[in-house]
């Protein structure tokens, strides 16, 4: 998919889980992201973080960490 | 003791009993001679049918309420004066009554003889031969001659004799009203006895029939005396037309073939409501579709697609032949099932050696079986060795199934249909019974008449709103795509006005995460009077729906795909569910949340494990103990990782690493949004195999078809919007030579499968053994039952009526924050409006069935409605055609002025391929699902010539893309 589809969908995740509360909101995306994305767009989001993210909220950056 | 009686009956008894079934507490009471005990309130007809005996009767009958108007059933009390009717007449304890003696036999063939006096003694050519309640009565009181004869040399005074010996018109009669294209009205034949006006007003809620006139004057009259059938106000269910005694109003199907003699309790194949039907039938021919009575969803109520719209079963365009062709560019070339399946296999397998296994996948359908349903997607995970598999629950409700695991655990509706009778308030957010859902609607109607309050949270003004003898108490009309808001405005008002339930928070849910909940949606930035001018609703109103939803009683949610089909669908479910646990709302009769479902199986689609990351019974394949579970029962190891969605594998198509697709009975290319990006997708890949009744949209893009075969034609089940398990019965053989299970498997066999299933119900025993949810399904239980809700197990033999009544799935109820965050789809300079999209009553989804029925007098193209304003703005009248236009697409189609819609709010229907309103909804969807955001597109509206340059393109690639070569000698 375009990298900016596949970044507005991750920063979508990121946008709910960054208004609950906790502080742990890049492991509820990454989890979100482990259940929901085939492993396909998991790499495309890897590879588009290791790529400098741009775009990304910082709670999907931190979330890549955990993929 | 018992408190009191609900009786039962054998599944084939329908008789009429003359009057509704009531509850209440035993009254016992002898009906010649015989004793009897039934429910307080039970009329003393209904105790003699209790007991077999059939009171002659003909203006009562079980569906509507008794009127004693025909006195055909008088019947003499021991004790009381005279002959009183004993439709209308409860049953008193230590009654005697007396249904044969001398003088009511009289008084009977008296009735029958006035009667006859004005009826047509043409019985051997009437349609209603055979099947004639007048007919049977007279038979049944004696009625051997009729003197009253009309005096010579004067007006005939009769309706039914057109003209009198000499040739003169005879005012009195009428012409038959044929406009309506499934049923005639023969006045001529009419008795009066009022039971299709009452069905019209009781059952099914539309109060278009009426006795107009007095006396010898009185007739049945579709409203004003200028309307016809079909140009009054009936929806054409057909409630009526099933409770006519006479030919009066008769099926069109049985004027033309007859009376039939054998039926088939079978499931409707249109919407989630899931009606119980007869098929009647001669021989394979079906001659009518008659709503069952002891359906558990319908209760023997139908609507106009159900009753009627079968007629696509036969339908010329159907196809009967597995086709296959290299390129979409060439025609299709007829091949025998074998060339079919080899050729799909062998290119299935090819694309997994050089593209990888995770090339391929399927969609499968929500309108076949459960059982056609999990052989797809087993057929994924099994034989192609991936997840890729998804369903059209994808695109309506999959964010009711996020939504409501995080909340109650479980994914469905809480309900039965019949908790609708306890109901005391309702909310409808975001669906429109009356069109999406119609039996439902007029169970819902039913209830508001007497007495529960509505609340409807909608953009356009839809008939729930205001129609004959009810009205909404608050209609929320919001912007699109503010549901989040609005439903937090009603939490906080419920929240700080003090309205909740706290006893049913601290017992039945987190107290923790209520606290913080609470804490959340206390701010003042939720009030209602802050978000006014975000969803444009009355803050006043809103806050009077609030307090009426938490204190009138009984409340229960109805949600539809207004609320899913968002950027925070997912969101508004967890809202909608909040809302039900701040007031208590779950876990008995009356309350709940219940999503209406759209398409006939979709809930049991999801059941079914159609989600690329669960197993069937909403199991993650991350579990190794589920995974291990289907590797013990299918031999294979199952990929632990998820699947492609449809939107994703569309995605994947674009960018080359995903090939192949299994699409069965489903139709993406006109459902599902953004239509260009669908083309694109299903363009770049290399084995389209489309599997269907038609050749649809999708299988322009298709290089393999298979035929598909239609409800009518197969064993399975469907599970409807309150989880019930009911049966689809085969009435007739496939006309393409297979069930749809069984091409699957010579599909899955091709390919090396192995599979030897013949019949359903072995797969229903795999579905069992490896679903806790069903471990206690079989047909045999389905015959005996019915039909059964799941879950249905060790802990629920008989299934679950009621969700969460002592807990809830997961334990405690979980309070979700609900932030409401902006679509990014928004009006601006270039697009000033919004679009939202929905469904009519007489279409059905993408229209490929309902479109090859007479359904098209209702509705023949998709139309625009547009606010008066808009269309002055924009210098448009009634019926202009008009350009709509997106940032993805383009399209045209005829604007219809209405107020129905808000200023700035635009409105269509997506039925109809030459339309394709899909063109014209963008690629946003729901954060958490992926669920497309068809409900809000920014659009612009202008005035056109005609069909757009993409319409006229589109249909030029369909029709080279649908020729057919004759097959090879």
């Amino acid at each position: 998919m375009s990298p900016e589809k596949m970044v507005y969908m991750a920063n979508q995740i990121a946008g709910f889980f960054k208004t609950q509360p906790g502080a742990d909101a890049a492991e509820r995306v990454a989890d979100h992201i482990r259940d929901f994305w085939e492993p396909r767009m998991r790499e495309q989001l890897l590879s588009h973080v290791a790529g400098g993210g741009a775009g990304l909220d910082e709670a999907v950056i931190g979330a890549a960490g955990q993929l | 003791m018992k408190d009191f009686i609900i009786p039962s009956y054998s599944r084939d008894d329908d008789r009429d009993m003359g009057t509704p079934a009531r509850e209440g507490a035993p009254v016992a009471l002898t009906i010649d001679g015989f004793e009897v005990t039934v429910p307080e309130g039970t009329s003393v007809m209904r105790a003699a049918a209790e007991l077999g005996i059939q009171v002659p009767k003909l203006c009562a009958t079980d569906s509507v309420e008794a009127f004693g108007s025909c006195r055909l059933c008088a019947v003499e009390i021991d004790g009381r004066r005279g002959t009183p009717a004993s439709c209308t007449t409860p049953v008193a304890p230590g009654m005697i009554v007396h249904t044969q003696s001398e003088k009511v036999r009289k008084i009977r063939k008296g009735v029958m003889e006035l009667y006859i006096s004005d009826h047509p003694l043409d019985c051997l050519t009437c349609s209603a031969n055979g099947d004639c309640e007048l007919q049977d009565m007279a038979g049944a009181v004696g009625l051997r001659d009729v003197r009253y004869k009309a005096p010579e040399n004067v007006p005939l005074a009769n309706h039914f004799a057109p003209r009198n010996t000499s040739g003169e018109a005879n005012p009195e009669w009428l012409p038959k009203d044929d406009s309506n294209p499934y049923f005639t009205y023969d006045p001529a034949k009419c008795i009066v006895c009022s039971r299709c006006v009452r069905a019209c007003e009781e059952v099914q809620g539309t109060f278009a029939l009426t006795i107009e006139g007095r006396g010898f004057d009185s007739r049945v009259s579709f409203g004003a005396k200028t309307d016809n059938a079909l140009a009054s106000d009936c929806v054409s269910c057909g409630a009526c037309v099933q409770a006519c005694p006479t030919a009066t109003l008769q099926e069109n199907s049985v004027i033309d073939l007859g009376t039939p003699e054998r039926a088939v309790i079978t499931t409707c194949a249109y919407c989630g409501v899931g009606c119980s039907f007869k098929a009647e039938l001669n021989g394979d021919q079906l001659v009518r579709m008659v709503p069952y009575k002891h359906g558990k969803a319908n209760r023997g109520h139908s609507c106009v697609k159900g009753r009627f719209a079968y007629g696509y079963a036969t339908h010329k365009d159907r196809i009967l032949n597995p086709m296959i062709r290299d390129s979409i560019e060439d025609p299709w070339q007829e091949v025998s099932w074998e060339e079919a399946l080899t050729f799909a296999a062998n290119r299935m397998r090819g694309l997994q050696d050089t593209y990888g296994q995770k090339s391929i996948g399927v969609i499968t359908s929500s309108r076949c079986t459960n059982e056609e349903t999990f052989l797809v997607q087993k057929l994924t995970r099994a034989v192609f060795g991936n997840n890729n598999t998804d369903t059209c629950a994808r695109v309506c409700h999959s964010p009711t199934g996020y939504g409501l695991g995080q909340t109650f655990g479980t994914s469905a509706g809480t309900q039965d249909f019949d908790s609708v009778e306890h109901t005391d308030v309702v909310i409808v957010i975001g669906a429109n019974p009356t069109d999406g859902h119609p039996v439902f609607a007029s169970r819902l109607k039913k209830r508001l008449r007497s007495g529960a309050k509505l609340i409807v949270i909608d953009p356009r003004r839809i008939d729930l709103v205001k129609s004959a003898h009810i009205a909404a108490a608050h209609h929320l009309p919001l912007r699109p795509g503010t549901n989040v808001a609005v439903v937090s405005a009603l939490a906080h008002v419920i929240v700080t006005e003090g309205l909740m339930d706290e006893e049913f928070i601290r017992t039945r849910c987190d107290w923790d995460e209520f606290q913080t909940y609470a804490e959340f949606i206390s701010d003042p930035r939720h009030s209602p009077e802050a978000t006014a001018l975000l969803t444009g609703v009355d803050a006043q109103e809103l806050r009077g729906a609030a307090r009426a939803f938490a204190t009138g009683g009984n409340g229960a949610i109805y949600y539809g795909l207004g609320v899913t089909e968002h950027s925070q669908g997912s969101t508004t479910v967890m809202g909608i569910a909040n809302l039900a646990m701040l007031t208590g709302n779950i876990g008995r009769k009356g309350v709940g949340v219940n999503p209406l479902r759209g398409q006939n199986n979709v809930q049991g689609s999801c059941d079914m494990g159609s989600f690329p990351h669960e197993l069937p019974g909403y199991r993650h394949v991350k579990s190794p103990e589920v995974r291990d579970l289907f590797k013990e029962a299918w031999g294979v190891e199952i990929d632990p990782e998820p699947g492609l969605r449809i939107p994703n594998m569309l995605d994947a198509a674009v960018a080359g690493t995903f090939k192949g697709l299994y699409c069965q009975g489903e139709d993406i290319l006109q459902s599902d949004p953004d239509t260009k990006h669908v083309a694109a997708g299903l363009a770049a890949m290399e084995c389209v195999i489309v599997h269907d009744l038609f050749l649809n949209e999708t299988a322009n893009y298709a290089h393999v078809f298979l035929p598909g075969s239609t409800f009518l034609e197969k064993d399975g089940t469907f599970t409807n919007a309150e989880r019930r398990i009911n049966r689809v019965r085969k009435v007739m053989a496939p006309k393409n030579g297979y069930a749809d299970w069984e091409v699957t498997q010579m599909l899955a066999n091709a390919m090396g499968a192995g599979w030897n299933y013949t019949h359903p119900a072995q797969i229903m025993d795999e579905i069992a053994a490896t679903t806790p949810s069903f471990a206690g399904v079989d047909y045999a239980l389905l015959e005996e039952k019915g039909s059964i809700q799941w879950p249905c197990n060790e802990n629920h033999p008989d299934g679950t009526p009621l969700m969460h009544v002592d807990g809830f799935v997961r334990g405690k109820g979980r309070f979700i924050v609900t932030e409401y965050i902006a679509t990014d789809e928004r009006s601006g300079p270039r697009f000033p409006l919004l679009l939202t999209t929905g469904r009519i009553l007489s279409q059905y989804n993408v229209g490929a069935q309902t479109r090859r029925t007479d359904n098209v007098v209702w509705h023949e193209m998709d139309l625009l409605e547009i606010h008066p304003h808009d269309a002055e703005n924009r210098g448009l009248k009634d019926g202009d055609y008009v350009k709509l236009a997106s940032r993805s697409g383009e399209t045209s189609l005829r604007a219809k002025i209405t107020d129905r819609v808000s200023p700035g709010v635009v409105y269509t229907t997506f039925h109809h391929p030459d339309t394709q309103a899909n063109v014209i909804t963008t690629d946003y969807s729901d954060w958490a699902t992926n669920c497309p955001e068809y409900k809000v597109t920014a659009v612009q509206v202008s005035p056109s010539n005609g069909p757009t340059d993409w319409q006229e393109e589109y249909a030029a690639q369909a029709a080279q893309a649908r020729r057919i070569l004759p097959a090879a000698e």
